[in-house]
């Protein structure tokens, strides 16, 4: 008789010894593996370590409630002892509007918190062409961030109740029509101009019907002298009705229906919102100039090519600086005797150029990046060259261009703080100044540097951090 | 193609035209508004508030002149400018006026084709060390290291002066007074060089204030004042006797307070005509017989902004010295007003 | 006779400069270039009018009147009689300075950096992480205001260092001394580095237009001349390796020749170095590195290398697995394998995005302003301007002299980079 000798049942496995398991594992292999990596880890921790001691005690000594820093101080020497130093946030109850609005009036901050809302609603067309889902979370989001920010900032009440129809009114449009949207995100450029520097009503209107003006001239003209002529004679047209019959227009219409809301000054402007106001503004306008000077980088026609290969060097070649101080200086001196308009429009155009050589070069990638084939195929199929452009090239490059453009957007959004250094006061050199020239905050340092630096670094990394998440979105539909 | 409806929107409230060399009054008087060029925020001579809301010593002076051209102080809109900027947005007409602590010089008058019409602050370089290190003469400042604000005239002074003493030191620049002062107290310099009004004022401000001391030279004459552009004689004229409007109203002891209590029992045929009560002195200059009056209501004589923004008791804590009337052993003098 | 070739004449018609696609182009190459021409004398009319306006001329004769002001940091002689055109030169030299400076550093510490952020270590991984985003989305303009803040809040006074007689009876250190063998002292106000004397330099060589530094001179021809004949050394080495297959040993004949020409030049020369000392406010002697400079090198530095770093992490990562695979396969050791197969593929990648960082680091360097560094900004651009009211010859002459030393960074680094691109067949 065989004896059998066989298991019968598996032995329940032996958990991983102490070394090969849960955080001592995990440290072993992420902390410790080699010499160098556990040299490398305890110097990390001493960084830290060292950090931790040197702020952390200033940090925690933060006053929140005085009137001025020698309170603030005073504050802090009997609650930590003589001698310790502490933050004085309390500086940011009186100043924080500084930072954010400037001197915008504060009954008036709803226009651009509006316009911030509508911001979102008009850029996600451009972003998820009619892709429902996507457009009701940004509109939606946009929405719910209008409520509460116009709730905090006493909106008057008809201003808030208007706010609210229109973004709803946007949000219903995603549902039934989201192609439509686009169109939204056309008349933003004017709503945005009129929210934020206010008047008559009229003055959005009227100058969009330029365009007007410009499409009715080209389409009764192309039939008879072509469409590079038409266009030219719509540009020329609409040139003129903005710069004769716009003024005389709005302000007969506004004589007769005098709708508006009070104008403000660009001094008023400052702190966040004009960063804002200059980055968005300025990548909107480049991007039109900066497509332009792209394909004409690209061109064959020797002119064509050499000046905006000799505009997009210069622009780069030099620092921003010394275009802000064009912009500041010179600018006069180039226009007709006697012309003079403000410093922020002004530093408006100077910007405009500037994002305009650095988008045409990320668009210009984009072109690149495009396979021969694209370019190919569209001669092909017998498209003239705008065609071609608008049709096939130009809608998948802007579209592989879009990280690197948000990318253009971030830099010129952080180099919006050197206008301080020509007198605008944007927060970090401009309202910082104020505040420590301020006899009851005249001594403080970090904490206003601190505070304008973790809202730039929010802003930004947020965009970076959606960049590179359209980057890696974009990338699959491209392999 | 966006950017021309920019234009457009913009052209109608932004666009202002008008030749620079046209009549300045007229401008302004068609604006309803005056451009005051003003610092970007110096405290006691100009700086706005959380709120927006400007205040200083020089930003009473551009008040008085609001008043008296538009007949309401309010309507000033104060135009920041940095120490380059100034006399660029001057010429160029963005600036009706410019009352930014701006010394007057020779090459400034001639060159820069800017009329400095009056001086509102007689200042002088001066220098302010810490009691501690035992200087009690600028001339013991041999290899000292100096803080100094770029972009003035004080830079110049500086490099003359010690040349002329046949000393060295070592500048550091600095961009604005604020930074000025946390470099000076960190010890980044030995001494501070900068208008004496400055220094009083930075020291002032000093949590121990009893530890600087601010020496003796006054190595220059700083004589600060309104500008306004070359050629433009009737709006130089107006600025001129609105500032020395507020130097008689201060002399005659005229105050925003008591203005229409004097106006109404006065014997004094000056007063009346400063006032407008007799003579046309206002229409002579393109304005109304009140508008000196308006201004002295609106921020007092030259005392009363003394001592509102920069007097003694203030934060500034500055004493009058040569500003004290001419009367009074200082050397802010009037001429006539006849 | 006319021959049957004889093409039918084409009538030219007007219309064909639009429609036909033969002339097309050179209608709107003619129309854009007449837009142009008007445009510039459109402006330039307008700057002449303005000019007269205001009772100003366009020259440069300022450049050569007394500039009258002090310029902290200078590597070239200028005192206040200088002329405006000599300040203009201190501070371009000050611009490059600081954007060589921190070209280089920014480079080293950008590929360290880049490196770590792929370390299989998680904390390094984080703190690098954490670094480049903080870095990169803060204004440069702040950090470098906190790197002047942070230099002249912590460090010492320069009378922390002083040692009284009391001190000296009670056996007290002073509060601050001075590192590196007591050479170098770090006050608040710059740092203090020992300075190169030659007791027996050869003096400068006047040209009268520029003035030669021989001492300088003559050690750059010892350096360049040691460097060419090791060059030869090595090659000859080569060649007898090639042909024998055995290398003769050279390292003692390359030290041999690096080194000892220039020491013996030094020795000649009578080289020894003046060692900063405290008297009275301030270290006299020495080279003081003014903390302006410091801080913004520092930011530049700190600033562009958490671009760079990103750079050289993606370029790393451009490179597939399959080369550091084959090359494992191969045999190699890891270092070699990033020496010899990871890195110069890599480097493809990374040279173009890092030309264009270098140019941002030359512009940025006129952020210099913020903590009143004297470069050309500081001086051409800000005080000459400001002190002789020249805002448009100052400001055309300095976007023009930014314009070149951009240009010739680019086209230097263009013509590397095509030396180390494959070369496509």
């Amino acid at each position: 008789m065989a004896i059998e000798f066989s298991r019968k049942d598996m032995l329940p496995p032996l958990p991983p010894p102490v070394s090969e398991r849960g955080a001592v594992k995990w440290a072993r292999e992420n902390l410790f593996s080699t010499p160098l990596n556990i040299a490398l880890t305890v110097l990390g921790v001493l960084v830290i370590l060292w950090l931790v001691k040197s702020a952390l005690p200033w940090w925690l000594n933060s006053v929140w409630n005085a009137s001025s820093l020698s309170e603030c101080r005073a504050i802090v020497e009997a609650s930590a002892g003589a001698g310790a130093t502490g933050a004085c946030w309390a500086m940011l109850r009186v100043w924080w509007s500084g930072f954010i609005f400037g001197f915008y009036p504060s009954a008036e901050w709803w226009r651009p918190i509006l316009s911030l809302g509508l911001l979102f609603a008009a850029l996600s067309p451009a972003l998820f062409a009619g892709q429902k889902r996507n457009l009701t979370i940004v509109i939606a989001g946009a929405a719910l961030f209008l409520v509460v920010a116009l709730y905090l900032a006493e909106t008057p009440a008809t201003a808030f109740v208007l706010s609210m129809v229109l973004i709803l009114g946007l949000l219903a449009l995603a549902q039934v029509a989201p192609a439509k949207l686009l169109w939204f995100t056309l008349i933003y450029p004017a709503l945005m101009l009129w929210l934020l520097w206010g008047g008559s009503v009229w003055l959005p209107i009227v100058g969009m019907a330029g365009f007007g003006v410009l499409y009715f001239v080209f389409r009764l003209a192309s039939p008879f002298i072509g469409l590079a002529p038409a266009a030219g004679l719509g540009v020329v047209a609409a040139a003129l009705w903005w710069l004769y019959i716009d003024v005389p227009v709005v302000n007969q219409l506004q004589g007769l229906l005098p709708f508006g809301i009070p104008s403000i000054d660009s001094d008023e402007f400052g702190g966040f919102l004009l960063a804002t106001v200059i980055g968005v503004t300025a990548i909107t306008f480049s991007l039109p100039i900066g497509i332009l000077l792209a394909l004409g980088r690209q061109s064959d026609m020797l002119i064509v090519k050499t000046l905006s290969v000799g505009f997009i060097e210069f622009i780069r070649g030099v620092p921003l600086i010394t275009l802000l101080f064009t912009a500041s200086l010179l600018l006069q001196y180039f226009l007709p005797p006697g012309t003079n308009f403000d410093i922020i429009l002004r530093v408006i155009i100077l910007v405009t150029f500037f994002a305009a050589a650095y988008l045409a070069e990320v668009i210009r990638g984009g072109l690149a990046a495009l396979p021969r084939g694209q370019y190919e195929a569209a001669d092909a199929l017998g498209l003239d060259y705008w065609r071609a452009q608008r049709l096939i090239i130009l809608p998948q490059a802007l579209k592989i261009s879009i990280p690197a453009i948000v990318s253009t957007f971030i830099g010129l959004f952080k180099d919006t703080t050197l206008v301080g250094l020509i007198g605008l006061y944007e927060p970090l050199k401009g309202i910082t100044q104020l505040v420590r020239a301020d006899t009851n905050w005249k001594g403080i340092y970090w904490e206003p540097y601190i505070f304008v630096g973790v809202i730039f670094f929010v802003i930004c990394f947020g965009m970076s951090r959606y960049s590179m998440y359209l980057e890696r979105k974009l990338k699959t539909d491209h392999r | 193609m966006k950017k021309s409806v920019f234009f457009g929107a913009l052209a109608a409230t932004t666009l202002v035209s008008g030749m620079a060399l046209a009549a300045t009054l007229d401008d302004v008087k068609a604006r309803g508004e005056l451009l005051c060029g003003s610092n970007t925020g110096l405290t006691g001579f100009g700086s706005p508030d959380a709120s927006g809301n400007w205040s200083g010593f020089d930003v009473d002076l551009c008040r008085a002149v609001a008043a008296a051209v538009l007949g309401d102080a309010n309507k000033v809109k104060f135009v920041p400018t940095t120490g380059e900027t100034r006399f660029t947005a001057l010429q160029s007409g963005e600036v009706d006026l410019l009352v930014r602590n701006s010394t007057w010089t020779f090459s400034r008058d001639t060159e820069l084709a800017l009329d400095f019409v009056a001086v509102n602050y007689y200042d002088g370089q001066g220098f302010m060390v810490k009691k501690d290190l035992g200087v009690s003469s600028a001339k013991e400042l041999d290899g000292a290291t100096v803080c100094i604000q770029t972009g003035t005239t004080t830079e110049l002074n500086l490099a003359d002066f010690f040349k002329q003493n046949n000393i060295s030191y070592q500048p550091v620049t600095v961009a604005d007074d604020s930074e000025a002062q946390r470099q000076y107290l960190a010890g980044a310099c030995d001494a501070y060089t900068t208008d004496a009004s400055g220094l009083a004022a930075s020291r002032a401000t000093m949590p121990d204030a009893e530890n600087h001391v601010i020496l003796p030279e006054i190595i220059s004459k700083e004589p600060l004042g309104p500008v306004v552009r070359h050629g433009d004689n009737q709006w130089g004229d107006i600025v001129r006797w609105t500032y020395f409007a507020l130097l008689v109203a201060e002399e005659k002891g005229v105050t925003a307070a008591n203005v229409e209590e004097v106006l109404a029992s006065t014997a004094d045929e000056e007063v009346k005509r400063l006032l407008g009560a007799s003579g046309d002195m206002g229409a002579k200059i393109g304005l109304d017989n009140d508008a000196f009056k308006r201004s002295i209501a609106a921020v007092g004589n030259y005392g009363e902004i003394f001592a509102r923004n920069i007097g003694e008791g203030t934060s500034i804590n500055l004493a009058r010295g040569l500003n004290a009337l001419w009367t009074q052993g200082g050397l802010q003098y009037a001429p006539p007003f006849r | 006779m006319a021959m049957a070739t004889d093409v039918p004449k084409d009538g030219f018609r007007l219309s064909m400069l639009i429609y036909d696609t033969r002339y097309r182009s050179y209608t709107i190459q003619l129309v854009v270039l007449v837009l142009f021409a008007l445009a510039v004398a459109w402006l330039l009319s307008n700057t002449v009018q303005n000019l007269a306006a205001r009772g100003k001329e366009f020259n440069f004769g300022f450049l050569w009147q007394r500039a009258g002001y002090d310029i902290g940091q200078q590597l070239i002689p200028y005192t206040n009689d200088s002329t405006h055109f000599r300040a203009l030169l201190v501070g371009l030299i000050n611009t490059l300075v600081v954007a060589f400076f921190g070209c280089i550093f920014a480079t080293i510490l950008g590929v360290l950096i880049g490196v770590l952020r792929l370390s299989k270590n998680w904390l390094v991984s984080r703190l690098m992480t954490i670094y480049v985003e903080m870095f990169r989305n803060v204004p440069l303009l702040l950090w470098i205001l906190l790197s002047y803040v942070i230099l002249s809040e912590t460090t010492p006074q320069p009378r922390d260092f002083r040692v009284t007689d009391e001190m000296a009876a009670a056996g007290k250190e002073p509060a601050a001394a001075m590192m590196l063998f007591d050479t170098v002292a770090v006050t608040n106000r710059g740092t203090n580095i020992p300075s190169p004397l030659f007791e027996r330099g050869l003096g400068t060589l006047d040209l009268g237009f520029l003035s030669l530094n021989l001492t300088f001179w003559a050690i750059v021809a010892v350096i360049a001349g040691s460097v060419w004949v090791n060059r030869r050394i090595l090659a000859s080495a080569r060649a007898t390796q090639e042909a024998t297959g055995v290398r003769p040993v050279t390292w003692w004949k390359s030290i041999l020749v690096l080194f000892a020409p220039l020491i013996a030049l030094l020795i000649a020369l009578g080289f020894h170095l003046e060692i900063p000392e405290l008297k009275g406010f301030n270290f006299a002697g020495g080279i003081l590195v003014a903390h302006s400079f410091t801080a913004l090198l520092i930011a530049l530095t700190l600033y562009t290398a958490a671009f760079i770093a990103e750079i050289v992490r993606a370029g790393i990562m451009a490179v597939s697995r399959g080369q550091s695979e084959a090359a494992f396969a191969l045999g190699l050791r890891p270092g070699r394998t990033m020496n010899l197969i990871i890195l110069p593929q890599a480097l493809r990648v990374i040279i173009p995005p890092l030309i264009s960082q270098y140019l941002n680091l030359t512009k940025n360097t006129s952020l210099g302003i913020a903590v009143s560094y004297l470069d050309l900004r500081g001086t051409l651009g800000g005080i000459t301007l400001n002190q002789t009211g020249r805002e448009l010859e100052c400001m055309l002459l300095m976007m023009l002299i930014y314009l070149t030393i951009s240009l010739t960074i680019s086209t230097l680094m263009n013509i590397y980079n095509k030396s180390v691109q494959l070369k496509a067949r």
